[in-house]
């Protein structure tokens, strides 16, 4: 029951900003809420993989950038924006796969996984910045270094590549999508394999003498983050566009601070941790003399030192506390 | 001939560079199991240090080699005080909050020196093999790195600290119920792992350019040889950072700096496959 009320009600919040906001946002703030919302997806994405699977990992930004990446590269080379989603998600997916059977099945332990996905980001984020120049090209899409690809085409509708949506369309898709990530990580909560991997989280050598293999769990779960990391860089690419900061150890350490903000654990804070301090940031953009590194540092610091378990969480204990309930919460919301 | 011996001085000093700039993380990796994720940025507080008080009129090598690592060592004695004691254990934790002290670390320097390349040249000159020429500051480096590693090793195995800290290392508990304060040697340790970074910082100024986002240029190939290097800290390091060197050195040589740094990464990986416990989890188990 609980289960589907969380749904509706994300349904209804979503749908109603779907209806409401591009009626009294201008047409700036529309796309960058758009950005908000890719960025929503990515920490989605990381709340799942860390959250619930229990794998710290540093390169999340490196799924994302993959899939922006193969957004651009793919709608250049076909003309039309439609099969390129597909390959955004299938891309980062096979790379995920590829790199959580390196990690998972040579029983790479949590500190040296951090090593190997830092730098498998880093390798991305300094190849795709030395793609400069007409000799790197793949098909007619030039990777274009440092610059990125200015001309990422945005979505068009189906068999209809004249004709690019709107940005208030590209916002309900990006909404829309963030919606059924949310839906998908509820049901694979829920669903056994979901249920199996939070077991390998707290224990994991308890899970495999239960007969559990849980290195193919862990694929399991890694493959899915990466795919919807994939997804999130194409909502991305399609408000701005691609280029190798989408890379960058600050976009890894930003999905960090997201989900640690929100608080482990959940879906729902990683969410909304990613969407306000996002608004935050571009904020503190504004300030004179005030480097929003050093505002973002001091967060995760103060998330660290203070509220190890996210915001959301303490906050929901505090409230059951003051209610009398007495227990904390479990892996709700 | 010249040529092997060219490229044979650039591997040299392209592994004492890696070596310098990876010590400080492999000491407080390696004594306390804390992953020091700003170590880059305590390399730019170095940098940072020696080129202002060179500006003020002091002595280059004073600046460098004095001035550097005692105002990071005392940055890290701060920093051990107000964040890393309060996380010991939580290794995953203490990785993150460095990172946000990385991030913080980056802002407040770029607010206050501006997002601007500072430098000063490499003194010493440069002296010729065969028909090369070679910067003599680069040979410097390499004895540098030398001197560090072997002082380090000398400290740890012969002096009464080395010996408290090494004990402290292995058990914790039992060291403290001996009369050691574990809490002090950990102060002292990452206060004296911050001083080698600043150090670093300094001795490497002059090749890299000082800027305010400088250490990020470093953290992940310092992180990557202290992990590829494992549980012996010091021969760990000195054997993953010659090894990962000469593969950055030569991938560098055959192709571009940047593809040669991507080699490198790609060796490391590979290598955490074969060996996930690091070189010295296989290799030289004994040593220091």
């Amino acid at each position: 029951m609980k289960f589907l009320i969380e749904i509706a009600g994300a349904s209804v919040v979503v749908i109603a900003a779907i209806l409401v906001l591009p009626r009294f946002l201008e047409l700036f703030a529309l796309i960058n809420a758009t950005v908000y919302i890719s960025m929503a997806v990515l920490a989605l994405s990381l709340a799942l993989v860390w959250g619930f699977g229990g794998i710290l990992c540093f390169g999340q930004a490196a799924f994302f950038g993959l899939g922006g990446y193969s957004y651009a590269v793919a709608a250049i080379n076909f003309g039309d924006t439609t099969y390129a989603i597909p390959v955004a998600i299938a891309v980062p997916a096979l790379m995920a796969a590829a790199l959580g059977y390196v990690m998972f099945y040579g029983r790479i332990s949590d500190v040296y996984m951090g090593a190997i996905t830092l730098t498998l980001t880093l390798i991305l984020f300094n190849f795709v910045n030395s793609t400069a120049g007409d000799q790197w090209r793949i098909g007619a899409a030039p990777l274009g270094g440092f610059n990125g690809i200015p001309s990422t085409p945005p979505l068009n509708l189906p068999g209809d590549p004249g004709n690019p949506l709107p940005p208030e369309s590209i916002f309900a898709i990006a909404a829309i999508s963030l919606l059924l990530c949310y839906i998908l990580a509820k049901f694979i909560l829920r669903a056994r394999f979901g249920r199996v991997i939070v077991a390998i989280r707290e224990n994991e050598r308890r899970a495999e003498l239960l007969g559990y293999d849980a290195r193919a769990y862990k694929l399991g779960i890694f493959v899915i983050g990466g795919a919807m990391a994939g997804l999130s860089g194409m909502l991305f690419a399609n408000c701005v566009f691609v280029s190798p900061t989408m890379f960058s150890l600050f976009y890894s350490g930003q999905i960090i601070i997201w989900v640690m903000v929100g608080g482990l654990g959940t879906l729902v804070g990683p969410v909304i941790g990613a969407i306000l301090l996002n608004f935050f940031t571009t904020w503190a953009g504004t300030l004179p003399d005030i480097n929003p590194s050093l505002i973002l540092g001091a967060i995760l610091m103060l998330a660290v030192l203070v509220v190890p378990r996210g915001v959301l969480p303490s906050l929901t204990t505090l409230l059951g506390r003051l209610r009398g309930a007495g227990d904390a919460p479990g892996d709700a919301a | 001939m010249d040529l092997v011996f060219a490229i044979g001085f650039q591997v040299m000093s392209g592994v004492a560079t890696l070596l310098i700039t990876s010590l400080g993380l492999a000491i407080i990796f390696g004594m306390m199991r804390v992953i020091n994720l700003a170590h880059g940025e305590f390399l730019m507080l170095g940098a940072y240090a020696a080129i202002l008080s060179a500006r003020e009129g002091l002595n280059i090598w004073i600046s460098m080699l004095v001035v550097a690592p005692l105002v990071v060592g005392g940055i890290g004695f701060v920093v051990e005080r107000f964040i890393i004691r309060r996380l010991y254990g939580r290794m995953i934790d203490t990785m993150l909050a460095t990172w946000g002290l990385s991030l913080a670390l980056i802002g407040a320097v770029t607010m206050v020196f501006g997002n601007t390349v500072a430098g000063f040249s490499a003194p010493l000159g440069s002296f010729a093999i065969g028909g090369f020429t070679a910067s003599a500051y680069a040979l410097f480096l390499i004895f540098a790195a030398v001197v560090l590693l072997g002082g380090t090793w000398a400290i740890l195995r012969f002096t009464a600290f080395g010996l408290l800290a090494r004990g402290t290392m292995q058990n914790a508990e039992m060291a403290s119920a001996l009369g050691v304060s574990p809490d002090r040697v950990y102060a002292a340790t990452f206060a004296a792992g911050s001083a080698v970074s600043g150090l670093a910082g300094a001795l490497i100024a002059p090749f890299s350019g000082v800027v305010p986002t400088m250490g990020a240029a470093f953290i992940a190939k310092s992180f990557i040889t202290v992990i590829t290097g494992g549980a012996a800290m010091l021969a760990g390091t000195f054997s993953a950072s010659s090894l990962l060197g000469t593969v950055s050195t030569l991938g560098t040589f055959a192709t571009t700096p940047v593809f040669g740094e991507v080699m490198m990464l790609a060796v490391a990986i590979v290598l955490l496959r074969l060996l996930p416990q690091g070189i010295t989890g296989r290799f030289f188990r004994r040593a220091l």
